[in-house]
């Protein structure tokens, strides 16, 4: 029907006819247009585009920041109204909260539930020992590298146990180095809680590296181009002929968009002057 | 530079200085009533500092001995009034800067009227506080929690204005209402600007009690300034004036310590 496998079972997340348009004071901007998604829980989904293609708006709307103006989003079997927090987020820009310690920041979400305290402190404990924390417990973030950062935010989302995580480009800051291990140290937690995962990312080596399925987006308005299933066993490994042949053909799906993103910014210079 | 070398270039102009002022007022150039030389307003100065009455164990703590001259004495005052003409002012301006920052209906209610009385320098307000609180502390007080609500009031709105709202979604993500929201994300965040709206505040009740205590009060380093004068002791004048200075820097270093440990959090070099 929609051109997905039968996976079996409620999906996790179930989009229908999903759109969204931002109006703004020079006229409306499709961002996007007719996504049918099905995401199987426990799944591991890359969404894949050029920037520009709405990928980031379409995780705002699962996380319900910003609603859809067209369609459906579904999260577990009911319409999606607000942020929740069994969809926890993992921002780019980290979004720790600089005021608070690395372990304060870990037990936000759980103080914001009332959790018992003795709760509290062993869940912190627990997360800050499996991403390699501990010793840094009581700094505050700005004394931390950005891959330290990024497993503090992956350590906050974490602890409230969601069954599903969307992360919104959550490596693209680092350097290549940091980035695998952190994208190593994510498909182990996965592997281990078997949470449902939703990566938007423009790498397309990261996606065919991390995914069960990537999803590829068209750019302006962002509607799915193409889903493609990476049926690699991992771990991965990113020079075999498998994983060369799969980043051949969506370097290919990805660069057909960025051209139609470069003429779009071409014709945008050449409407406005620049600023 | 060695650590002597620099201390004895960071002293050379200030000793210069002194010098050149010292023979200036010796050598009769001017009239001691003019300009005092240094070593009579450093004279003065320590007996202004030291009890006026020699210690008697009989009538209570050496402490309070110790602290029985007159500018101990006028320098709490003034402090006191700074302390308490603050907490008033901003413990006005912090909730309502809160409410105005965060909440765009009592912004449009409240900032016309605010703009209108921001422009008046606390000073003009000086007739109409005695006219209302009579002389004494209470115009005093009134002027200074006046003099330190505007900047207090202006930098929380603006503080709270400026959270970055990552931080906004971060938290509603993680499952935050409305009021954790204010009082763990926007207060903390706001911080940064409050704290500057603090430091002003003070810096401006700080000139505001030396010309509240000129006029309206009998006692305090500015009551004692004018007082000096009137007796033509300009020695003391200066003397009183050096002990403001050391007041302020002192307030200052304080609330600069107090700011580095409230905002260890924050970027270093915003601080």
């Amino acid at each position: 029907m929609n051109g997905l496998p039968d996976r079996g079972g409620e999906p996790a997340i179930r989009l229908r006819g999903l759109g969204k348009v931002f109006r703004g004071e020079h006229g409306a901007v499709r961002a996007l247009s007719g996504i049918d998604l099905d995401i199987a829980a426990g799944e591991f989904v890359c969404v894949l585009g050029p920037s520009g293609c709405g990928k980031s708006t379409l995780l705002d709307t699962i996380a319900g920041f910003s609603p859809p103006t067209e369609g459906t989003v579904e999260v577990l079997g009911r319409p999606v109204s607000g942020p929740g927090p069994e969809r926890a987020m993992v921002f780019q820009e980290y979004a720790l909260f600089p005021w608070m310690t690395v372990e304060r920041n870990v037990a936000f979400g759980l103080e914001v539930a009332r959790a018992a305290p003795e709760r509290i402190h062993r869940v912190v404990n627990g997360l800050l020992a499996r991403l390699g924390l501990g010793e840094f417990r009581r700094r505050f973030p700005r004394d931390l590298s950005g891959g330290m950062r990024q497993r503090v935010a992956i350590a906050r989302a974490l602890a409230i146990d969601p069954p599903m995580l969307l992360m919104d480009e959550p490596f693209g800051a680092l350097d290549a180095l940091t980035r695998r291990s952190l994208q190593n140290e994510l498909l182990r937690l996965w592997a281990e809680d078997r949470k449902t995962v939703v990566f938007v990312t423009h790498g397309i080596e990261e996606s065919i590296y991390l995914a069960d399925r990537v999803i590829v987006m068209t750019y302006r308005p962002g509607t799915v181009k193409r889903i493609v299933e990476v049926g690699l066993s991992r771990p991965r490994d990113a020079s075999s002929p498998g994983f060369n042949r799969l980043e051949g053909e969506l370097t290919a799906l990805v660069m057909a968009e960025e051209a139609r993103h470069q003429a779009d910014e071409v014709g945008r210079i050449g409407d406005v002057a620049p600023r | 530079m060695g650590r002597t070398a620099r201390l004895a270039s960071s002293l050379l102009v200030p000793v210069v200085l002194l010098a050149v002022w010292e023979g200036v007022s010796r050598a009769g150039w001017v009239s001691p009533l003019v300009l005092p030389p240094p070593t009579a307003v450093a004279a003065r100065w320590w007996a202004y500092l030291l009890p006026a009455r020699p210690y008697d164990a009989a009538s209570g703590s050496w402490l309070l001995w110790a602290l029985s001259g007159e500018l101990p004495q006028d320098a709490a005052a003034s402090l006191l009034r700074i302390a308490i003409g603050f907490t008033l002012g901003a413990s006005l301006a912090l909730p309502l800067g809160l409410a105005m920052g965060a909440w765009p209906l009592a912004h449009a209610l409240l900032n016309p009227v605010l703009q209108i009385l921001r422009p008046i320098p606390p000073i003009a307000f000086i007739p109409l506080a005695i006219l209302w609180f009579g002389l004494g502390s209470p115009p005093a007080l009134f002027l200074i929690a006046l003099g330190a609500f505007f900047p207090v009031l202006m930098n929380t709105i603006a503080g709270v204005r400026a959270v970055d709202s990552i931080y906004l979604r971060a938290a509603r993500n993680l499952g935050a209402g409305q009021w954790t929201l204010f009082r763990r994300i926007v207060i903390p965040a706001a911080m940064p600007f409050v704290l500057t709206g603090v430091r002003v505040g003070i810096g401006v009740a700080f000139i505001v009690v030396i010309v509240a205590e000129m006029i309206a009060v009998n006692s305090g380093l500015g009551y004692r300034i004018l007082e000096a004068r009137e007796y033509f002791w300009s020695d003391k004048v200066i003397a009183g004036m050096i002990s403001i200075g050391l007041c302020g820097l002192g307030i200052d270093v304080g609330m600069s310590r107090l700011n580095g440990w409230l905002l260890r959090w924050h970027r270093r070099e915003e601080r």
